[in-house]
């Protein structure tokens, strides 16, 4: 019996909990390591950029809004579903992107745990990092951590999935909503996490996942009014130039590591780099004329 | 419940143009008729006031304090400080002798000082109102006596009222009620305003100027000024008064500062001048200076007036008139220099 | 019905505070490598604003002083203050924040003469907080293992700094603190109109016997900031200044993986509730917007007032706006001093004008103005629309705009509709509105029925475009130190 003619698929983006067709109607050839024709990727533009932006601030508000146990919750969740599919994540990373099959195991494991990881930090980032401030006067003052809003980033070119997921899962624990572009050369992890992080009780637009070139789609977004923070970790040197500059604009956050190991254990780097601090002030005084409420 | 408003002013112990003018007639009548038609009105009124903010009223108190005066302005306010007080004594040991002495230091505060002016009352016990009438007669110092089972306010309205008549019949110019403070505190508006109205209408007949005394060292909290200090007004009081003197807290700045507003903000409303008058611890005059900062900026210049407000002390008046020599002579002056009564 | 034994009103008789405690000198130098050293620039003179006089001549940086202060930085940095035990640079420190308390009150005095700002303020505020920023990063040295950054985080090396005008001295502490504190070295650079508190800060700095070139102090004009943010030598930038200056060092350091962090505008809304402490909050408006002159990145220059109680907060608005005392900032019973340059008073004359003819109402305080030297009255504009000049761009002067809400709603709408995010105002005493504002307004700083409260222990910097990156607190101390990713 000859072998079954495999089906060859179109991968889509995935923008607003949907899995849309670049407007442009572009894809490109995603291939192996050794050149063999993989899929077709949406080749994402300009315009996928601001409708991606444009859902992610939809999705932050309920997001940011959310309960950090819930956060926490549906972040685990992603990591279950993750790990539900290993073997089709371990097939794909060796197919696509040369792994052996150990290496590939190891990359798959470490995503969930990178997962679970961050799904622990959602109700503790706000103790850890956030304080009660000892004023000198009659005041209680305290300052918290809250999400900046909605990210761009760009996931590192290597590690397709262990890099992507160590990107998307520091924005969004604490609140944020991001607007990813995966690896250009390597998307076939990132288009299939989207069908895992559709599952997963993630509200739409809390992340968008963009294929195609960021040289492309970036500069565009980087001095998008609407676009808080980025987040250039899989970006060149001579793009992120261009890119810092155009988020100048708007006084953009950029988070841009000089260099990014993926496999390292986190620190809280990633994590306060998408974080505001908010401190709020309010009258204590004294409950009585008489000064009562003492010890 | 009474529904009509009594008419504030009349006659005062304070002579000249200020305490021949009237009060203008009760506006408030028709602007506050609806609050004071029933008890329920009257709490929803005063729960409806704006709360007061303690850190914030407390820092605008210590702003005020920050205010400087020097020279001519100190001088000036020296001596109006002294023209404000009520000159007090309270104690269960007051004998006509001590009386009499206070009254001889309210016509001359400093005898080797004729042109210091004299205060605006004295405050006795009605008991002591005679002895002090008599000595006072003619020079226009006003007598005020504490009325109303003072210091505690704990009798029944028939007492109370017999002890305003007896203070006014005495001979007493301005009377000095206690509010009941139990009755506040549980709520019962109606009865601490129907009490306030029925003095008042005594008083009135008396021709006498009617003090409400808080006693806000045991109402607590600010908000609890307010309502009170509203409520006094609405009552037809002439002054509100922050203390007895009896109970700690006495008069703060703050305090005062709360109580200043509500007569600013009485006068927007019904263009009806109303005094007050803190009352226990001010005792320098560094501290009296500082009031009266708070009674421009707070109220407006027009009280600055000792018809309008008056300081309820006993020690003050003397480090006033040691500070008004060391105003005059350029060096300080010492106790010694002032009479002890 | 007044007492005519007694005046009606008396005045607040003059009470200023003596010039010569401020011991002004004729000229100024550079401190460099602990050394007051002349610079390559050429001098400028700084004039009091509040007289027009001139105060003193001051020597200013050329890019090659820039280049070597820089270098003695490095110098100190690796010879001396990176590796010296957090213990010891806290002591250094402690002395100066001592050395700031001891010499408080000329410190005021040269702050008022050289800013305009009323002596009272730079008395009880810019000196002392001042000083009290240099004693809380002391006790930081030697404790940046629990700052939840690492087990031992690293400083970053060369730190150069640029600070506004608007409050010379405590910017200058907020600034050098912190960035010592964490074991950089740094040079700094103060605005060209307020030269003299942070040369006066070097001579305190000089008698704590800091070791030569941790802090070196370069006076000029802004190339002397655009040469020294550009400077390949500096590894952190720290600017507080305009918006439009932060964009430009923003773009600068572009690329070169230095640390940058901006606290830059702000249009602070200040939200007036219904059920508000009235009173309180009328002093809240009005500390916010006239404290200082409005020269405050926060100051609470959009008053957003619920449309029920809008006529009664605007009287008493303006009646307390009536008893502001205008005038010698040297006095101490002057609320409201000069606008700090001829420049500052025509930018606010031009936004105020453009308020008129935007069909905004003006209301100017009756207190008298000074005939001579640079004064602004304070200025209420009611009946403004978010569409107005007024209502969008930062004024930095003593110019409040007044807009109405219905609902909370529409106040948060309103509140957050700026690219600014700074600071915001709540009064109300509803305590889960407070925190329900609190946490709806996208700005760096809320103040629940208060306002301008500020202190070491507690961070404050902006959202969106007022900057990132905080100053007080951990999270301002995380801003000086390298982290793990």
């Amino acid at each position: 019996m000859a072998d079954r003619v495999t089906v060859a698929k179109t991968y889509k983006l995935f923008v607003g909990g949907a899995f849309p067709r670049s407007e442009s109607g572009r894809t490109y050839q995603v291939t192996s390591p050794s050149g063999a024709f993989l899929a077709n990727a949406a080749l994402g533009s300009r315009k996928d950029g601001r409708d991606a932006v444009s859902a992610a601030r939809k999705g932050f508000g309920g997001w940011a809004g959310a309960t950090a146990y819930n956060r926490g919750q549906v972040i685990y969740r992603i990591a279950e579903m993750l790990d539900g599919r290993a073997a089709q994540f371990e097939a794909l990373l060796v197919e696509a992107d040369g792994l052996s099959a150990r290496a590939a195991r190891a990359s798959v494991a470490a995503s969930v745990d990178r997962l679970v990881h961050y799904a622990g930090w959602t109700d503790k980032l706000t103790a850890v990092l956030g304080s009660s401030n000892p004023v000198a006067g009659p005041f209680f003052s305290f300052t918290s951590p809250e999400p900046t809003g909605v990210v761009v980033a760009v996931a590192p070119q290597q590690d397709s999935l262990l890099g992507l997921v160590s990107v998307i899962a520091p924005v969004i624990t604490s609140g944020n909503a991001v607007v990813v572009i995966a690896s250009t050369e390597r998307p076939l992890a990132a288009v299939t996490l989207a069908e895992v992080l559709a599952t997963s009780d993630l509200p739409g637009g809390v992340v968008n996942i963009l294929t195609g070139d960021p040289a492309e789609i970036m500069p565009h977004l980087a001095a998008h009014g609407d676009v808080n923070a980025l987040d250039l970790t899989g970006v060149g040197p001579e793009l992120r130039t261009e890119l810092e500059r155009a988020a100048a604009g708007t006084v953009k956050r950029v988070y841009a590591p000089a260099a990014f190991d993926p496999t390292k254990e986190p620190g809280l780097g990633r994590l306060r780099a998408f974080l505001e601090f908010k401190t709020v002030w309010h009258p204590t005084g004294a409950v009585s004329l008489a000064g009562g409420g003492g010890y | 419940m009474t529904t009509a408003l009594p008419q504030p002013g009349g006659a005062g112990g304070v002579t000249g143009p200020a305490a021949a003018a009237p009060a203008p007639a009760s506006v408030a009548g028709a602007e506050f008729a609806d609050v004071v038609a029933d008890e329920s009105s009257l709490r929803r009124f005063l729960h409806g006031l704006p709360g007061v903010d303690p850190v914030g009223v407390e820092q605008r108190a210590a702003g005020l304090s920050t205010r400087s005066i020097k020279k001519d302005s100190k001088k000036q306010a020296i001596d109006l400080a002294i023209a404000m007080v009520d000159l007090t004594t309270l104690e269960g040991a007051d004998t006509a002798g001590k009386v009499r002495s206070l009254a001889a230091k309210a016509r001359r505060p400093d005898p080797e000082r004729p042109d210091t002016p004299t205060v605006a009352a004295v405050c006795v016990y009605p008991d002591m109102v005679a002895t002090a009438a008599e000595r006072l007669a003619g020079t226009g110092i006003g007598i005020a006596s504490v009325a109303t089972a003072f210091p505690s306010g704990r009798s029944s309205l028939e007492v109370k009222l017999a002890d305003t008549r007896m203070a006014i019949d005495s001979g007493a110019t301005e009377v000095d009620m206690v509010i009941d403070r139990g009755a506040f505190l549980e709520g019962r508006y109606g009865k601490v305003f129907d009490e306030i109205v029925a003095i008042r209408e005594v008083c009135t007949a008396g021709g006498v100027r009617l003090k409400v005394i808080m006693e806000t060292g045991e109402l607590a909290t600010y908000d609890n000024v307010r309502r009170a200090s509203w409520m006094g007004l609405l009552a037809g009081a002439d002054f509100i008064k922050t203390s007895t003197g009896k109970v700690a807290p006495a008069a703060t700045l703050p305090v005062t500062v709360v109580m200043l507003q509500a007569v600013h903000d009485w006068h927007q409303r019904t263009g009806e001048l109303r005094a007050v008058k803190p009352a226990g611890g001010i005792r320098t005059a560094k501290d009296a200076l500082k009031y009266l900062v708070a009674v421009r900026e707070v109220a407006g210049p027009q009280w600055l007036d000792p018809y309008l407000f008056r300081f309820g002390a006993s020690s003050l008046l003397n480090d006033l008139v040691l500070q008004r020599r060391t105003q005059q002579d350029g060096h300080y002056s010492g106790p010694a220099y002032v009479t002890v009564d | 019905m007044s007492d005519k034994r007694f005046p009606l009103d008396w005045e607040y008789a003059p009470a200023p505070e003596s010039a010569a405690i401020g011991r002004i000198a004729e000229r100024y130098r550079m401190f460099v490598g602990g050394k007051f050293v002349d610079g390559r620039g050429d001098d400028l003179k700084t004039v009091n604003p509040a007289t027009e006089e001139p105060l003193a001549t001051v020597s200013t940086a050329d890019a090659a002083d820039v280049d070597a202060a820089v270098g003695v930085a490095r110098k100190a940095y690796d010879k001396v203050w990176s590796s010296m035990p957090g213990a010891e640079r806290g002591k250094y420190l402690f002395r100066i924040a001592r050395g700031i308390a001891e010499r408080a009150r000329e410190l005021a005095v040269v702050e008022t003469l050289d800013n305009g700002k009323p002596i009272k303020e730079s008395r009880d505020v810019d000196v002392p907080t001042a000083s009290s920023h240099f004693f809380y990063h002391a006790g930081w040295a030697d404790k940046l293992r629990h700052a939840g950054l690492g087990p031992d985080p690293r400083p970053l090396g060369v730190v150069g700094q640029v600070i506004p005008w608007n409050f010379p001295l405590l910017m200058a502490a907020w600034k050098i603190a912190p960035a010592l504190a964490a074991g950089n070295t740094v040079v700094i650079k103060p605005a060209e109109t307020t030269p003299l508190s942070i040369l006066v800060l070097a001579e305190i700095i000089a008698d704590a016997d800091l070791p030569p070139g941790v802090v070196n102090i370069l006076p000029g004009a802004g190339e002397v900031g655009r040469t020294l943010v550009g400077h390949p030598g500096i590894d952190k930038v720290a600017f507080t200044g305009s918006t439009e200056v932060g964009r430009q060092i923003q773009s600068t350091l572009a690329g070169t993986g230095r640390r940058l962090t901006l606290e830059l505008g702000g249009k602070a809304a200040n939200i007036v509730f219904d059920d508000a402490p009235i009173d309180q909050a009328v002093e809240g408006i009005v500390n916010g917007i006239f404290f200082n002159q409005g020269h405050v990145c926060c100051a609470g220059s959009r008053l957003l007032v619920q449309e029920s109680v809008a006529e009664e907060v605007i009287g008493k608005l303006q009646q307390r706006i009536s008893t502001l005392r205008i005038g010698d900032p040297m006095d101490k019973n002057t609320d409201v001093g000069a606008i700090n340059s001829a420049e500052q008073l025509g930018r606010i004359r031009e936004l105020t004008d453009a308020g008129d003819d935007e069909g905004a109402q003006r209301w100017t305080s009756p207190c008298p103005v000074p005939d001579r030297g640079f004064f602004f009255p304070p200025t209420v504009f009611s009946g403004v629309s978010q569409s107005m000049r007024i209502a969008r761009e930062e004024i930095f002067g003593p110019v409040l705009s007044v807009l109405t809400f219905r609902t909370p709603d529409e106040a948060i709408a309103k509140a957050n509709n700026t690219p600014y995010g700074l600071s915001a105002g709540v009064w109300t005493e509803k305590g889960s509105r407070i925190l329900g504002m609190a946490s709806a307004l996208r700005a760096g700083v809320v103040w629940a029925n208060t306002f301008n409260r500020f202190d070491p222990t507690a961070a404050f910097g902006g959202y969106k475009e007022s900057g990132f990156g905080r100053e007080g607190g951990i999270s301002g101390l995380a801003a000086y130190l390298q982290e793990e990713d």
